[in-house]
């Protein structure tokens, strides 16, 4: 492939600037990927417990997506027949599941800046406000069950421990991408960045320590200067997902479900 | 192999809405009290049925024994006295 | 306070006999609490295996709305099965030992599980059907003689028709979608029903535990008695889809006031039920493999909980085990 299929002209749906159509989509796009990645785990948690608190959180994930997509335009359109690199989403939620440690890793590194996000978006009068406060109340909960069990892999066993530190280096390098632009210009309602990724930081460094773990070194975004999840630049791993998620409905063009 | 990592086992009561007193749900495992609350919260709330919910170790209820069915509950069977329909009013008194 | 056994089995009999509840402490002959953990177990079981062939379409739900749906219902499965075992558990049995027999073969779950989900449409057959005949199994047994059973039962009743609801709804978009998307509704019909039919347990003359179940009362119907009212109500259901059932030999009794139907292959149910079916191999591994790889997991939890077992935050049941909304 040599063309790169650029967005579906996001800014048509409800009125939306462009600016905020693409953040919208940015949003959609990791609640989306982060909701089908937990999907998958239906059927293999560690417990039957677990099983249903995951499905919870993939719900409540699903939910914002749909509600985002909806302020750009046909939710199915977007989420099935879009190609990989439309997809705005962070490189961050789109992998894959790994062992429970690598899971309960992502969910903290994500939920953590989803809710510091949600929680200032919910205090500005732009046109996430209403969506944010909603979704402020899910996102907590998400971020207190990924704190959690944080504690209990980073604290409980020498075997778990050591997955929980080898998960949360492993993801650290997919952590910068949360504070850098969404799109060409800013959608976000003016949210202050740097105060967004201090916060985050000293949020994520205070779980970790109580964990017992220590906090990852080394660079938190790749070297590749095209850009990642927030340019349409993903991982490999994404393609195949997006395969699976998106045959069936590109099988039987305009046929409804 | 598995058998030793099964979590105790939790009971769960839900108070539905405000007003109400909590009632049982039915039992859970959990690792500890504030993993039991939460996996209480997604098993017995995922369709809006609680406000508030208890969690308690199932070792730590005590219960009456069905035994001694007779002695701890009959004797209560006697004393209609303490019911308010034991006692007549003359018609036409009213808020009694 | 003794009791003699025989005036214990008496009150127990007239209890049952009466309509009573029996609940977890009361005194039960040892066959009637075998009988209701085998029953509850495989139950429970069901559940949980249940999850998989429904889970197999997540990842790949056509619409997002089905997606939501789908996933909150294998939710609701992992759920049930929790209810099952918590109600199950009463009687003194744990889910570990439950569970280890399930992984290790001794202990059985519903055999329609053993089918695979071919296609998208095979989700809402299932729904429709497999649910179906779930729920007119499982009705009655919100009245069964043992009280934690009947109570989880009402509980997932209630739940399952939103279940049975949303597969008749899904079978009905893909009957009146293409013609591609009706031969697939077609088709998950067509091999679902047989199955389906097999849920409610070999004929009368056959079945091993039914008399003694009806007598206590954790049963209230025979197996051809259920089989025939879900074929009655399927029938009507079947002609709205716009779909056919599977049986030539199916039709209106007038004398009867019942549908006739064909003979079922009770040779498939027994080969399946040995573990000749498509799936045996691959649902129970994934079950045992989930649990295997969990281990590690549950024994970081319990250390956890060991480690820090005092210094939760107080007392009280106003303070430390309680959340509000």
């Amino acid at each position: 492939m040599n063309s790169t299929p650029t967005d579906t002209d996001p800014g048509t749906g409800a009125g939306l600037g462009a600016e905020t159509a693409t953040a919208a989509l940015a949003l959609a796009d990791d609640a989306l990927i982060l909701s089908h990645r937990l999907g998958e785990w239906a059927g293999h948690a560690p417990e039957l417990e677990e099983d249903v608190a995951l499905a919870n959180i993939a719900l409540d994930l699903l939910g914002q997506a749909r509600i985002l997509y909806t302020l750009v335009g046909d939710e199915d359109e977007l989420a099935y027949l879009r190609e990989e690199r439309a997809f705005r989403n962070l490189q961050l939620v789109e992998q894959p599941n790994g062992d429970f440690a690598h899971t309960i890793a992502r969910q903290l590194y994500f939920s953590t800046y989803q809710r510091l996000l949600y929680g200032r978006l919910a205090t500005g009068d732009g046109p996430f406000a209403a969506l944010a406060a909603k979704a402020v109340k899910e996102v907590d909960y998400h971020q207190d069950h990924a704190e959690q069990w944080t504690l209990r892999l980073g604290d409980g066993t020498a075997e778990s421990h050591e997955r929980m530190e080898r998960a949360c280096t492993a993801l650290w390098r997919f952590t910068g991408e949360m504070f850098q632009p969404v799109g060409d210009g800013d959608g976000l309602d003016g949210v202050d960045r740097q105060e967004l990724a201090e916060s985050w930081l000293s949020s994520v460094t205070a779980v970790l320590r109580r964990a017992t773990l220590t906090v990852p070194e080394g660079p938190r975004s790749g070297a590749w200067t095209a850009g990642a999840g927030r340019q349409g630049l993903h991982t490999e791993s994404f393609g195949r997902m997006l395969a699976e998620m998106q045959h069936l409905h590109r099988s039987h063009p305009g046929a409804s479900w | 192999m598995s058998g030793s990592t099964q979590w105790p086992l939790w009971e769960v009561f839900v108070r539905s809405r405000r007003g109400l007193s909590h009632t049982h749900a039915g039992s859970l495992h959990a690792p500890d009290a504030e993993m039991a609350l939460r996996n209480a919260r997604d098993l017995y709330t995922r369709r809006s049925e609680g406000v508030s919910i208890w969690v308690v170790p199932s070792a730590s209820v005590t219960a009456s024994s069905p035994d001694e069915k007779d002695s701890f509950f009959e004797p209560a069977g006697d004393k209609p006295y303490r019911h308010p329909t034991f006692y007549e009013i003359p018609e036409g008194v009213r808020h009694l | 306070m003794e009791t003699t056994a025989a005036a214990r089995e008496a009150a127990f009999d007239t209890a049952v006999a009466a309509d009573e509840r029996i609940e977890p402490r009361d005194w039960m002959p040892e066959a009637y609490r075998a009988s209701l953990v085998r029953q509850m177990a495989q139950h429970a079981h069901s559940e949980i295996i249940g999850m998989q062939p429904e889970a197999n379409w997540i990842t790949r739900a056509p619409s997002l709305r089905r997606k939501a749906i789908l996933m909150a219902k294998v939710q609701d499965e992992a759920g049930h099965g929790l209810y099952l075992y918590s109600a199950a558990e009463t009687l003194g049995t744990s889910r570990d030992e439950l569970l280890d027999k399930l992984h290790a073969g001794r202990q059985k779950y519903s055999s329609i599980f053993n089918y695979p989900t071919l296609t998208w449409a095979d989700v809402g057959a299932i729904g429709w059907l497999v649910d179906g005949a779930a729920i007119t199994n499982q009705v009655p047994l919100c009245r069964c003689s043992y009280g934690p059973y009947a109570r989880a039962m009402v509980r997932i009743c209630k739940e399952e028709s939103f279940h049975q609801r949303q597969g008749y709804e899904s079978l009905l978009a893909l009957s009146q979608g293409t013609p591609a998307q009706h031969e697939m509704a077609q088709d998950a019909v067509n091999r679902w029903w047989w199955p389906s039919l097999m849920m409610f347990g070999p004929p009368d003359d056959e079945s091993a535990h039914s008399a003694q179940s009806m007598i206590w009362k954790i049963k209230r119907h025979s197996n051809d008695e259920l089989r025939q009212r879900f074929v009655d109500i399927c029938v009507p259901q079947a002609e709205a889809l716009g779909l056919t059932l599977p049986d030539p030999d199916l039709k209106w009794n007038e004398e009867r006031g019942q549908h006739d139907f064909g003979a079922i292959d009770w040779n498939e149910f027994r080969e399946v039920l040995k573990g000749n079916g498509p799936c045996n191999e691959a649902r129970i591994s994934q079950r045992r493999r989930a649990h295997e790889e969990g281990a590690w997991v549950r024994e970081a939890a319990t250390a956890y909980a060991a480690k820090h077992s005092g210094d939760d935050s107080g007392g009280g049941s106003d303070a430390a085990g309680e959340v509000t909304a």
